[in-house]
């Protein structure tokens, strides 16, 4: 099949597809982060994260068109602000549903993901009377449009890139919050013994809290970089749903390194397959890869030891 | 009750069966016009999963997510008999290939895959419905419960196979018909299933194999391969220091369960006349697990009652408020979960038993346990 390239374009289709890999490395870290936090760190099973998510994209589309209708001139920067308004809209939500729901369900693990399967029912449901089921699309500013070339034959998206660095970024911030924050040590304190950590005067209840609103504030902003590469609509996130989890548990629930080597290796492999086969067969080999590796190592590429 | 003394059936139980055949081959027929009848002929065959997830969840405490992969491999082995009889050279002469199934011929296949000719085989295709699936199921099962995968993971595992099987479904488009599935199947073994008449008659076939599988289930739940289910459910631990081999029970409950999903499968496929790779995906798998939750995931009947209370529900509401619809299941689910955790046949037994029977006064009854309605 290489019969038909030369060297050099061969080279150039392989850098394209590892970039394209990359892109979906970055997509996949963004949704991913926000469930390591709620479903490493907490164990709780959240099926409205695409929901959340998909929240912080509609809010990225409505500042879009607020900043063209009033600030026009200020229109290059409504990104930034609309990652902040994305990370507040889902985070309070995340509070709200913490709250009312999730806490009364601890005890379950297995319940929580019923009623949160429920809760995602009903967000759809709520973004397509409230927005319409067609799917939208924001305007990207213009400093992000276009694409910069390497070589003469290798180009890559600016946009693309963009989200590579938001990625990065993100995945630095939860981990300095994680690891150097007092909230962090908090919460990994409860993750290894609840009732010790609440002994020596941590406010479990509040941080259990304050963490799912943080994981689902993680998702708004996932969801706010995803407009920059594709529309949005109601039932988007319910189609990223199950590559999220996977990406987790194989990675090693609690260990948001693990989170990122795995997203790395699923989303590589899946787009240096789609180059040979179909698309649909790369993605069914890729799952069946990590459903079997997860088989043989069930608790994910990198763990924690943890006493249970 | 004690351990002793232990009929298959308590009063009870006796009178739960009863009842549930009243509805199903008197109350029903009687109260439905044909295509009403039809749709709970449907819903029957989401039945037969229910109860499968009923002895998983409620009795072993595994939760699958992936029951719509065993219904829709039953499913898929009796549509694949029904479209080749449906293709005989006679009907698909217009095709370029006469005498393949017509979504083939779409596809530029010229012949049949050899993995479908066994289906020319009416027995070899009745017992892929059940084997089918219980081979998937032991092969995950031996998989996961082997090395102590449990609980959340194995949830989130099933769920990734009913992934799996859907994209693969939709992708392979010549040999599996794709998105749109099966369909335009007409006759099993000449019999035309497209008529009133045969839809009422599968409706009666429906009730009496749910009957059978209610029985089997019951029996499992009654015998001391149950007890010691619910036993690993609560203390799996304790079990397995005890000396049983808790995988193996696992497995074996997992692999009923996806048995009685094909049986319901394939009848589905019977019942509704085509099958598609909608019947499979993680949304119809999340489905019949509410089905099953609503109606009690203790309770076998419960299982059946929410089937079909759902279903009609699902039906009747879409009818009228089609945009109301997911708020209700989505509330539905939310309810269930916080407010009643063992669904119908919870509130059955622990709020209108005791006011009956304290009605009755027929004698100090106990309050019953979860156990009395199975």
């Amino acid at each position: 099949m290489f019969s038909d390239y030369s060297m050099s374009e061969l080279g150039a289709i392989f850098a394209m597809q590892g970039f394209a890999g990359l892109i979906l490395f970055s997509v996949f870290v963004l949704m991913a982060l926000g469930l390591a936090i709620i479903f490493g760190q907490m164990g709780v099973i959240n099926m409205a994260h695409g929901e959340f998510m998909i929240l912080g994209a509609y809010v990225t589309y409505f500042t879009s068109i607020f900043f063209a209708d009033y600030m026009p001139a200020l229109f290059g920067t409504y990104f930034f602000v609309a990652m902040i308004l994305a990370f507040i809209a889902s985070g309070t939500l995340g509070l709200l549903v913490e709250w009312s729901i999730i806490r009364h369900l601890y005890k379950r693990p297995l319940d929580t993901l019923l009623a949160t399967w429920g809760l995602s029912l009903i967000l759809q449901q709520l973004y397509r009377t409230a927005f319409g089921a067609r799917e939208v699309g924001v305007t990207i500013p213009s400093w992000m449009m276009g694409s910069m070339p390497v070589t003469d034959m290798i180009e890559v998206p600016i946009n693309g890139i963009f989200v590579m660095v938001l990625a990065v970024g993100i995945s630095m911030a939860v981990y300095i919050m994680m690891f150097r924050s007092n909230w962090g040590k908090q919460v990994r304190a409860i993750n290894q013994n609840r009732v010790m950590a609440g002994a020596v005067g941590i406010n479990t209840e509040w941080t259990d809290r304050l963490t799912f609103g943080i994981g689902c504030g993680v998702a708004g902003v996932a969801g706010s970089a995803f407009t920059m590469i594709g529309s949005t609509g109601p039932t988007a996130g319910q189609l990223y749903i199950v590559d999220t989890f996977l990406v987790v548990v194989f990675g090693g629930a609690g260990s948001i390194l693990g989170t990122i080597a795995s997203a790395f290796s699923i989303s590589q492999a899946q787009s240096i397959m789609e180059f040979f086969l179909s698309g649909s067969m790369a993605k069914v080999l890729t799952l069946l890869v990590v459903v079997g590796i997860l088989m043989v190592r069930p608790q994910g590429l990198f763990s924690l030891k943890l006493r249970k | 009750m004690t351990l002793s003394k232990n009929p298959l059936f308590t009063r009870h139980e006796a009178a739960a069966f009863a009842v549930l055949a009243f509805v199903i081959f008197l109350l029903l027929p009687a109260a439905l016009d044909n295509f009403r009848l039809n749709l709970f002929g449907k819903y029957l065959t989401y039945a037969f999963v229910a109860v499968g997830l009923a002895l998983c969840w409620g009795a072993g405490g595994i939760l699958s997510l992936g029951q719509g992969v065993f219904f829709g491999l039953g499913g898929y082995c009796m549509a694949m008999f029904l479209k080749l009889e449906a293709s005989t050279p006679e009907n698909t002469s217009i095709q370029s290939t006469p005498g393949i199934p017509d979504f083939m011929d779409w596809n530029q296949l010229t012949e049949l895959p050899l993995w479908w000719t066994p289906f020319y085989s009416l027995t070899f295709a009745l017992i892929a419905v059940v084997i089918v699936p219980v081979i998937f199921a032991f092969i995950i099962g031996v998989a996961m419960f082997r090395r102590r995968v449990g609980g959340v993971y194995f949830a989130i595992i099933t769920q990734a196979f009913a992934a799996i099987l859907t994209i693969l479904i939709i992708g392979q488009q010549g040999f599996t018909g794709g998105v749109n599935g099966i369909t335009d199947l007409r006759t099993l073994k000449g019999w035309d299933i497209r008529t009133d008449e045969a839809k009422e008659v599968l409706y009666y076939v429906n009730g009496a194999l749910l009957f059978v599988v209610l029985f089997i289930a019951h029996f499992v739940r009654k015998s001391k391969l149950g007890r010691i289910l619910i036993a690993m459910r609560d203390q799996e631990d304790r079990v397995r220091f005890s000396g049983y081999d808790v995988a193996s029970f696992k497995i074996f409950i997992f692999c009923l369960g996806a048995a009685f999903a094909g049986i319901g499968g394939a009848m589905f496929t019977l019942q509704v006349g085509f099958m598609s790779p909608t019947l499979v995906g993680i949304v119809p798998s999340i489905e019949m697990v509410i089905f099953c939750a609503v109606g009690g995931r203790l309770s076998i009947i419960g299982a059946v009652y929410g089937a079909l209370l759902v279903n009609w529900a699902k039906t009747s509401f879409s009818e009228s408020f089609p945009e109301l619809w997911l708020f209700g299941l989505g509330g539905l689910f939310i309810a269930v979960v916080m407010l009643f955790p063992n669904g119908l046949a919870g509130v059955w037994t622990e709020k209108v038993l005791p006011q009956l029977t304290g009605l009755w006064k027929s004698r100090k009854s106990q309050p019953q346990k979860e156990e009395a309605l199975q």
